[in-house]
């Protein structure tokens, strides 16, 4: 039996995958791009075939691990490694001593990045409860657990801010390193522990202000969240064959991370490559180098293979969450609920280090106003360091904290006006073809808002439903609206490549520099290249990511995928397909414009003599100069938005305050939907993680900085039983700058569940709470204040 | 310590530690399907079937499948096709880092639960936990691949 499968070998079992894969095209007119074909790596990942990071490294590697810091703040005098080095089976021991001292940033980003330049591999001052003190190297655990316990650390314990609020103009410096530096106007200054600082307006904000009938002022609190992706942070690497460090990764930006190893290590970028096997999830955790850094030295140090892979609970207290950030918001309407002016200003906690600081705070500001057309805005921001785990970039990457402050109070506005919120903003939203001032001046050339908001209306019978409904049991049931909008790429930064040959017998390969990391980013890519070619689904062979073999690419960040390397697939298939002319009209004898290809024949228009491009492909093989190949590159001068309305309903106990989600609908408006199977889980599972976050995913630290939630068994994220009913719609509009009318998808979808649940709970009991999570436990207290009055007193007693 | 066990049907001989755990001990002999999540047993990745029940390999120390028959995805390549097919057509493996323990429950109810209702479904996959998926296109598929043979003709 086992012989037979052999045989039969991995092409048993395609035919099942092709039939679908064809009747899908079908159902959507023989084009790829629509098509809900499954991914090109599907079977794989579902039969368990060993695709991944750890699953790939030889066994002889090196295990990698690093002594954590117990101090959110020290410096360390003395380390005694001597006992340490004596265990049997350790190679190398690195301290802060052993490393070079340039500094560098993690972050991910284009160079040069905006984030600071503030990390060494390892520092003399540790700045968190978990920052590295020292790395060690040893041919098994067993041995690298027993060493790192016999490393002996003298610390000198330094006072620590780890509320953010004390950070800016503090006595105690985070950075007050003379090497630090800031490559970007961003309004860093290390001697106010500013990582950033800024502001934008347009307008007289306060003048409006002064003059409406209605202002909404409050304040609005969203914590550190994890990405918590299922597979944790790891990577391994070797030295090659000539000599060069070798480093497969789970990242989401190879290209970068080869840039900043380069900087870590202070070797030349040619002396490094970087390899992306397949990821088991990013969503944006892995735009931050957290932790190649430790196997790469160990490599370059000991010239032997090395792995690291960071436990659960590493992930959870040294990696690169969400910036918490605090974001008030002024937002002043006339009589009739007109929005006139919206005055946000956000302070974002960078953590110990910068990584993506400066940028994230930028979106709680730039793509939450743009949502309502208002006479003025203002937008004001300070990104602080303090002596908790470093920040990164997470899905919405500062959107989402913006979106949930100001969705929040236009919410607020709505019940203050005794208005219906869905028609509140139905008199406020951004309309396609207006000018978006705080969004950089672009024009939102697609926008099908108001269709998102009036069938996500209809989805969950909102007439029906607002604002509340006692259900006679001490249950009483409430819904909540939010909007949402993101980017499609980084505007005039972010460069999107793909590079594709014609083989022999007419396939083509495919090679990306973005990274597909479980979205289907290689998949929606062969779909658009498909189509382009008039061929088949599977005449694509997609492969990705290798920096010495990829077409240059800034990575899989920002929504960036399906617009802008869409994009670049797009111009690629055009240069090849007139390559692919020419060549036919030198083998026909005539010229390119006498010749029609329909993707799999070239015929002479005037003779109707034809060569197919099997024959195209195989005869390019002998006695030919011209390759048939083609590389483009794409890049963006605006960033298109996604829009969407998200719509919850909850139930909330009344004598408990436990709010349970019952119903989420969205409907979003990426554009052109390119596999309507993968926009709708990619929907589906960002609103996952954004009722996650609204419900369920706390952060809390002790008073010495040591974080509480540092595994799943604390910090929950939600399970098949917490998140209700997820429903998801689209409502695509056309945008013209991307490939088939295509905008983002990635990051959006996480948006809207805050202050679409935040408002569904106030409406259904009254309890306003401005900080997430929204536990039984704020609930409670906001609805039973009489129950916890006595509280501080009897605590006294 | 010695240990004598079947593993996907083949017996196996092997050397462990006393402290070895059978996530690691599958791993080591290959069935590399079976993955590590977290490690404090609350993401069912490392979910693999002894003696047809399905059990936290994270969790079970690989001296406890003395004498015992293992399988992992690898054993079930079959029937994770099958079964994973359906994942694959909602898209939603996404990732697919959780799917070979998610679908090893799947394949653990299948065998357990007759006829399960949605609420069931829920129920006695909810220690599979997916980052990725939002779990209604599991939900979607679960249900699809239950009903493949179409008697409830939905």
């Amino acid at each position: 039996m086992l012989t037979g499968r052999r045989f039969g070998g991995p092409e048993r079992g395609k035919e099942e995958e092709q039939k679908y894969n064809r009747q899908a095209a079908e159902d959507h007119g023989g084009k790829l791009v629509g098509a809900a074909v499954m991914k090109k790596d599907a079977m794989a990942l579902v039969t368990g075939r060993p695709v991944y990071t750890d699953d790939i490294a030889p066994r002889e590697c090196l295990v990698v691990k690093v002594l954590r810091s117990p101090h959110a703040h020290a410096l360390i005098q003395e380390i005694d490694i001597s006992a340490a080095e004596k265990v049997p089976g350790i190679q190398c021991i690195l301290t802060w001593k052993d490393v070079p001292q340039k500094r560098f940033t993690l972050a991910g980003q284009t160079y040069p990045e905006p984030s600071p330049y503030d990390r060494l591999i390892l520092d003399q001052r540790v700045r968190f409860v978990g920052d590295p003190a020292a790395i060690v190297a040893g041919e098994t655990e067993d041995a690298v657990d027993q060493a790192l316990k016999l490393i002996r650390v003298k610390y000198q314990v330094l006072d620590a801010i780890l509320d953010f609020h004390e950070a800016k103009d503090s006595h105690i410096l985070i950075h007050p390193e003379d090497n630090w530096r800031s490559l970007a106007p961003v309004g860093a200054d290390n001697s106010r522990n500013l990582c950033a600082s800024g502001r934008d307006e347009h307008g007289d904000v306060d003048g409006i202000l002064k003059t409406c009938a209605h202002v909404v002022d409050e304040t609005y609190h969203v914590k550190a969240n994890q990405q918590a992706m299922m597979e944790t942070f790891r990577a391994y690497s070797y030295l090659d064959t000539y000599g060069r460090l070798n480093v497969v990764s789970s990242t989401q930006v190879p290209f970068h991370v080869r840039r900043i190893l380069g900087h870590a290590l202070d070797i030349p970028k040619s002396k490094i490559r970087v390899i992306k096997p397949r990821i088991g999830g990013g969503f944006g955790a892995k735009q931050t180098a957290v932790m190649e850094i430790y196997p790469a030295v160990v490599t370059w140090m000991t010239g032997k293979p090395a792995k690291m892979i960071y436990s659960r609970y590493e992930s959870q207290i040294a990696s690169s969450p969400r910036h918490e950030m605090e974001v008030r918001v002024r937002l002043g309407a006339d009589e009739d609920g007109m929005i006139q002016a919206i005055d946000v200003y956000t302070l974002s906690n960078t953590g110990a280090y910068g990584e993506h600081g400066p940028t994230t705070v930028g979106l709680s500001g730039h793509k939450s106003i743009p949502l309502y057309r208002t006479k003025a805005f203002r937008f004001a921001y300070d990104v602080v360091y303090t002596n908790r785990m470093s920040a990164g970039a997470y899905r919405g990457y500062g959107a989402t904290q913006g979106i949930f402050a100001v969705e929040s109070a236009v919410n607020e506005l709505a019940d203050r006006l005794s208005m219906d919120p869905v028609a509140l903003r139905e008199k406020n939203m951004v309309r396609q073809g207006d000018v978006m001032p705080a969004y950089y001046g672009e024009t939102a050339a697609s926008c099908a808002l108001d269709k998102c908001m009036a069938r996500a209306a209809e989805m969950i019978g909102w007439k029906d439903k607002f604002p509340f409904r006692d259900m006679g049991n001490g249950k009483v049931r409430g819904v909540g609206v939010a909007m949402a909008m993101q980017g499609s790429s980084i505007s005039k930064v972010d460069v999107g490549s793909v590079s594709l040959k014609l083989n022999d017998d007419g396939f083509y390969v495919l090679t990306v520099g973005c990274t597909d990391m479980g979205t289907g980013c290689d998949t929606i890519l062969a779909q658009m290249a498909a189509d382009c070619l008039d061929c088949s689904y599977e005449d694509i062979v997609v492969y990705g990511t290798d920096t010495d073999l990829s077409p240059y690419d800034s990575g899989s960040y920002a929504s960036s995928t399906t617009y802008l390397t869409g994009m670049a697939v797009v111009k690629t298939c055009q240069t090849l397909r007139e390559k692919i002319l020419k060549k036919a009209a030198e083998y026909l004898d005539c010229t390119a414009d006498d010749l029609e290809f329909d993707g799999k024949v070239v015929r002479r228009l005037d003779t109707g003599a034809e060569i197919t491009l099997k024959d195209i492909g195989n005869r390019s093989m002998c006695f030919n100069e011209d390759a048939l190949s083609a590389c483009e590159s794409h890049t963006s001068p605006v960033s298109p938005p996604p829009f969407m309305t998200g719509m919850a309903e909850v139930e909330v106990d009344m004598e408990t305050g436990h709010v349970e989600l019952l119903d989420y609908v969205a409907v979003v408006d990426c554009g052109t939907v390119v596999n309507p199977n993968l926009a709708r889980v990619q929907t589906e599972g960002g609103l996952g993680q954004g009722i996650g976050m609204a419900l369920y995913e706390d952060i809390t630290y002790s008073q010495t900085g040591r974080m509480y939630e540092n595994s799943l068994m604390q910090y929950k994220i939600p399970t098949r039983l917490d998140v209700g009913r997820i429903r998801v719609e689209f409502e695509p509009s056309y945008e013209p700058t991307g490939p088939f009318g295509a905008k983002s998808i990635g990051e959006i979808v996480i948006n809207t569940p805050s202050p679409a649940i935040a408002s569904a709970v106030y409406h259904a009991c009254g309890a306003r709470i401005r900080e997430l999570p929204i536990t039984a436990e704020k609930v409670c207290r906001a609805i039973h204040p009489e129950v916890f009055r006595g509280e501080a007193q009897r605590k006294a007693d | 310590m010695k240990l004598e066990f079947q593993l996907n049907g083949k017996a196996v001989q092997t050397e462990i530690q006393a402290d070895t755990l059978l996530l690691d001990l599958v791993r080591s002999l290959g069935c590399l399907s079976v993955k590590r999540g977290c490690e404090t047993s609350n993401c069912g990745l490392c979910t693999v079937m002894v003696e047809g029940k399905p059990v936290l390999s994270c969790s079970v120390l690989a001296a406890r499948v003395q004498g015992k028959r293992v399988f992992t995805l690898e054993g079930l390549q079959e029937e994770a096709e099958e079964a994973g097919r359906y994942l694959a057509q909602e898209g939603g493996e996404q990732c697919g880092y959780c799917s070979p323990g998610f679908l090893m429950n799947v394949l653990a109810m299948e065998r357990e639960l007759t006829d399960p209702d949605e609420d069931q479904i829920k129920e006695y996959l909810a220690g599979n936990l997916c980052r990725c998926s939002g779990y209604m296109s599991q939900l979607r598929a679960v249900k699809k691949y239950l009903n493949r043979k179409g008697e409830k003709g939905c």
